[in-house]
């Protein structure tokens, strides 16, 4: 089998500016979900309390929330998840109030309530302090991840290469979260892992087709930049979508087989593939393109080593 | 020039051979177990006798087990079936606790490995699951430092006071405002005074002169250095109280550990009782020190049953009787720290109590009224009492410094410290973090993670082997190491596994596969381009290795900055994913690239590859 069957390259960067302006449209519109609708930030990251109950037959959600209403718990969200024999319930936290023993109250109210009687499956609380620091070390890892990828892109390559790759793969990053803003999904700790991990994954994309440019360069004289681009893109094409093919394989399998707790982590992976492919592809090497790269920034080290032994 | 030389052949056997062996225990389950250990802090487990104990105790009610395996803190007794497990914890447990109301043995149901003996005695165990694939409680224990801080500001107070009266410094008040103790003083003499007395009596505090209106004052606050030592301390014994209390929660396998400055994290495996387990945890235990009461016959009479009136029958450690006085000397509250240590001049082992002003003022007169008389230090748990130590005293003692020693080897003056500070808890501490997890809902997520894994994997080789051909089966091979390569690494650290950590090895999976086609496609394209098969081959590792490399190296910078930063579920994600890369790298390169040269690498007239079809433009 062999499905790319190319007979010249390809010239995307007859296109480019067309990528860049779709590219920037998207994250322009996922910017503005951010804005405006926010995240729904899990348990983890507001605090709070999130218990999950099992039923042997479906319970009636109302009677579940009378009885926590009548307990104090007026901003209960009782809901199913998964199934309907599955509920889940979420509390926020309260000033002054005994934080930590939230969870046995609810289950003791829920087990008064006639008919069936619940089996506490999970419950996760988490205090007031925690989900701040949760936040600010989600966004040091963040920076940490782009500042390692810039150092480590600008000494195997060119300053030129890391800049682009890390805007091309940051925009992905922000669709994410756009998408997990538009659609009010759950942004949850596994999420967030989801989200750098793709970064780390999608700048890998970037760096394969780089190294094509770079050896483009060095073998073939008489190519203008732009062909040089269109070059690496379409040979490296072909490995491009079988490796995102494969990766996405294992997530959807993830995603079908992984239940409720690996879904949102799964969803975050297939948004983040998908746009990671046209990302490090299309914008990526435009960005380079835009930025001035040439011949001879690759050529140049090694005359400078020269110079420097004499 | 496709031929490994045989010491790189040997190395790839041996590190999948290495492999191979540690992921084995996994797949040899668990069978049914009761561990005994103890249950107090008093009592030090004997394994060669408490085995033997096992034993007698099993045959007499006629019971099978299948191995008995001791550490230092715990014996394991290994059952056929759960039933056996059942009765044999009835029957050991008669055995270690004839009083069930006050237990000294924590005897509870455990699961152990039933991989075979060599296995575990080269530490091939099974992966340690996390709670959310074991299920059990996990908290998050905040000390509040400002609370031991302030409890020691107190305690100063009264040090201060105690000390201007002795020195005959003239003061018009003493308190605690905040998190400084102030002194106020009508006129500068007092105050200098003061200054000179403090500080040549006390080294943890900063003093700081001020004057308030009319009034002269002195302004203590703690030295950083005390303060820290205070926190650590407070972190130390409350860590030691939480130790002694989950004891008898009777879990196999509780895990206590500090984690920053001032927090602690708990985990209860298998403990389903939330509410019990928050009871034991926020209990206090308390310490008192009473007179012994030696009155001759008296001991005698309340063994007879006649107590003495404002006298209680307790046992010391060790088991003889003693009759203590009801009336409290000191409570623990008075007593700052105790710590194991060795006499100036007999250099035998003693501990060393330290008391506050207070504690310090009373026990100087009970000592100056009461010498070569016995005390007793109790610890009071549950309402029960216990003789921790009833020491002789020989003379009066002030200045707060109390040394016990005399018969004591330096363990059970460790023992004895170590008791005496877990009376009560340093600091108060609050739940900031609580994750129960099911027992069912555990087993439910072992299955899905297992399914995705197992599903995607298929999905993966069945593509690879019809698009590449014999490289493709190359490929699912090399994937197939690399997942037993992160499985044996795995259980060989002992990393905690959870869902994510599952998701992760399937992520990883699905990644490492990239280093696989950027392989292949080179390769194709080599021959796409009229190399010859072999010099293809050639090419098509050496071109590839330099875009793996960079490739994984990024990925491994959002690994790492995740296991820095991450903590819970990231961090088993992290933990793998990093793991995952440096094995998919071994695996991708080596191992593939191995196969391909036992295959390929001794044919000299080599004219297809079986890489699958390979295009070339116009032809």
């Amino acid at each position: 089998m062999e499905f790319f069957r190319i007979h010249k390259d390809i010239p995307f960067m007859k296109h480019a500016l067309v990528f860049n302006v779709i590219s920037l449209v998207t994250f322009l519109l996922a910017v503005f979900f951010l804005a405006t609708k926010g995240l729904h930030f899990s348990v983890e990251f507001t605090g709070g309390t999130l218990m999950e109950v099992s039923y042997s037959e479906p319970p009636a959600l109302e009677k579940l929330r009378d009885a926590l209403a009548k307990e104090g718990y007026q901003d209960a969200q009782v809901q199913n998840f998964g199934s309907s024999r599955d509920v889940l319930i979420r509390l926020p936290n309260r000033d002054g109030a005994e934080t930590g023993k939230v969870s046995e109250k609810v289950i003791a109210s829920l087990g008064a309530i006639e008919g069936p009687k619940p089996e506490l499956r999970r419950v996760e609380f988490v205090g007031p302090q925690v989900g701040k620091e949760l936040a600010s070390d989600g966004a040091m890892a963040l920076l940490l991840v782009i500042g390692g990828i810039v150092v480590y892109l600008a000494m195997r390559f060119e300053w030129r290469f890391a800049v682009s790759a890390i805007i091309a793969n940051l925009h992905d990053v922000i669709i994410i979260l756009g998408f997990f803003a538009l659609f009010q999904w759950e942004f949850s700790l596994p999420v967030l892992a989801a989200t750098l991990a793709v970064l780390g994954y999608s700048v890998n994309e970037s760096v394969v087709v780089f190294d094509r440019v770079r050896e483009t360069f060095k073998k073939k004289r008489g190519l203008t930049t732009p062909q040089v681009l269109d070059h690496a893109i379409t040979s490296t094409i072909s490995r491009t979508i079988i490796t995102h093919g494969s990766t996405q394989i294992m997530v959807l399998s993830m995603l079908v087989f992984g239940g409720e707790t690996l879904f949102y982590f799964s969803l975050a992976l297939t948004i983040g593939i998908c746009f990671g492919i046209y990302s490090s592809v299309l914008v990526a090497s435009p960005l380079v393109m835009w930025l001035g790269v040439s011949r001879e920034q690759f050529m140049q080290p090694k005359k400078e080593k020269q110079e420097a032994v004499v | 020039m496709n031929r490994y030389p045989l010491w790189k052949n040997l190395l790839i056997g041996l590190v999948l051979l290495w492999g191979l062996i540690y992921t084995l225990p996994n797949f040899y389950g668990e069978v049914p177990a009761v561990q005994v250990s103890s249950g107090k802090a008093t009592l030090k487990l004997d394994t060669g006798a408490t085995l033997k104990r096992v034993e007698e105790s099993l045959a007499a009610s006629g019971l099978q087990h299948d191995g008995l395996f001791a550490d230092l803190n715990s014996v394991r007794i290994r059952f056929h079936d759960t039933d056996t497990q059942l009765k044999a914890k009835d029957a050991v447990e008669k055995a270690f606790n004839p009083d069930a109301t006050d237990p000294s043995y924590v005897v509870a149901l455990n699961l152990l490995s039933a991989s075979p003996q060599w296995l575990t005695s080269i530490h091939a165990l099974p992966m340690y699951l996390g709670l959310d694939l074991r299920g059990g409680v996990h908290f998050l224990l905040q000390v509040d430092m400002k609370g031991a801080v302030t409890k020691r500001l107190d305690a100063t107070t009264g040090d201060l006071r105690t000390l201007l009266r002795d020195k005959n410094v003239r003061h018009t008040g003493i308190s605690r405002e905040g998190q400084n103790v102030v002194v106020r003083f009508r006129d500068v003499e007092n105050q200098s005074r003061a200054k000179a007395v403090i500080t040549a009596n006390t080294n943890d505090l900063q003093l700081v002169e001020g004057q308030d209106g009319a009034d002269f004052k002195l302004t203590a606050n703690l030295t950083p250095l005390a303060q820290k030592t205070i926190q650590e301390f407070a972190i130390k014994q409350n860590i030691s109280t939480l130790h002694n209390r989950i004891n008898e929660l009777g879990v196999a396998e509780p895990i206590i550990q500090q984690q920053g400055l001032d927090r602690i994290v708990v985990q209860l495996p298998g403990v389903q009782d939330v509410a019990k387990a928050k009871d034991i945890l926020g209990r206090t235990a308390t310490l008192e020190i009473r007179m012994v009461d030696d009155t001759p016959g008296a001991l005698e009479a309340a063994l007879n049953g006649t107590v003495p009136a404002g006298t209680e029958l307790y046992n010391e450690r060790g088991g003889r009787p003693l009759l203590v006085k009801k009336q409290v000397v000191l409570t623990g509250e008075r007593l700052t720290d105790a710590q194991p240590g060795f006499d100036g001049q007999t250099h035998e082992a003693a501990v060393h109590l330290t008391l506050d002003a207070a504690g310090a003022r009373i026990f100087k007169d009970v000592t100056r009224e009461n010498v070569n008389k016995r005390m007793a230090i109790l610890l009071i748990e549950k309402g029960k009492g216990e003789v921790v130590t009833a020491p002789v005293i020989r003379a009066e003692i002030g200045g707060g410094r109390v040394q016990i020693s005399g018969r004591m080897t330096s363990e059970e003056a460790t023992d004895t410290a170590l008791l005496l500070r877990a009376g009560s808890l340093a600091a108060p501490m609050e739940i900031i973090e609580e994750r129960t997890i099911g027992p069912s809902l555990g087993a439910d997520n072992i299955s899905k993670g297992f399914h995705s894994t197992l599903w995607g994997f298929i999905a993966i080789a069945v593509f690879m082997c019809l698009y590449y051909m014999l490289f493709g089966f190359v490929s699912v091979i090399a994937l197939a190491s690399n997942l037993l390569l992160l499985v044996a690494l795995l259980s060989l650290l002992q990393a905690t596994l959870t869902l994510p950590g599952i998701a992760a090895i399937a992520l990883t999976l699905g990644m490492a596969i990239d280093a696989n086609v950027l392989i292949n496609e080179r390769i194709r394209e080599e021959l796409r381009n009229g190399s010859s098969p072999q010099a293809a081959i050639h090419a098509g590792y050496d071109r590839a290795f330099d875009t793996i490399l960079d490739s994984n190296v990024t990925t491994l910078i959002a690994g790492i900055a995740l296991l820095v930063f991450g903590s819970g579920p990231v961090r088993g994600f992290a933990v793998v994913h990093c793991l995952g890369i440096l094995t998919s790298m071994f695996s991708a390169i080596l191992v593939s690239r191995g196969l391909v040269n036992l295959i390929y690498g001794k044919k000299r007239k080599l004219e297809k590859l079986a890489i699958g079809q390979v295009w070339k433009p116009g032809v």
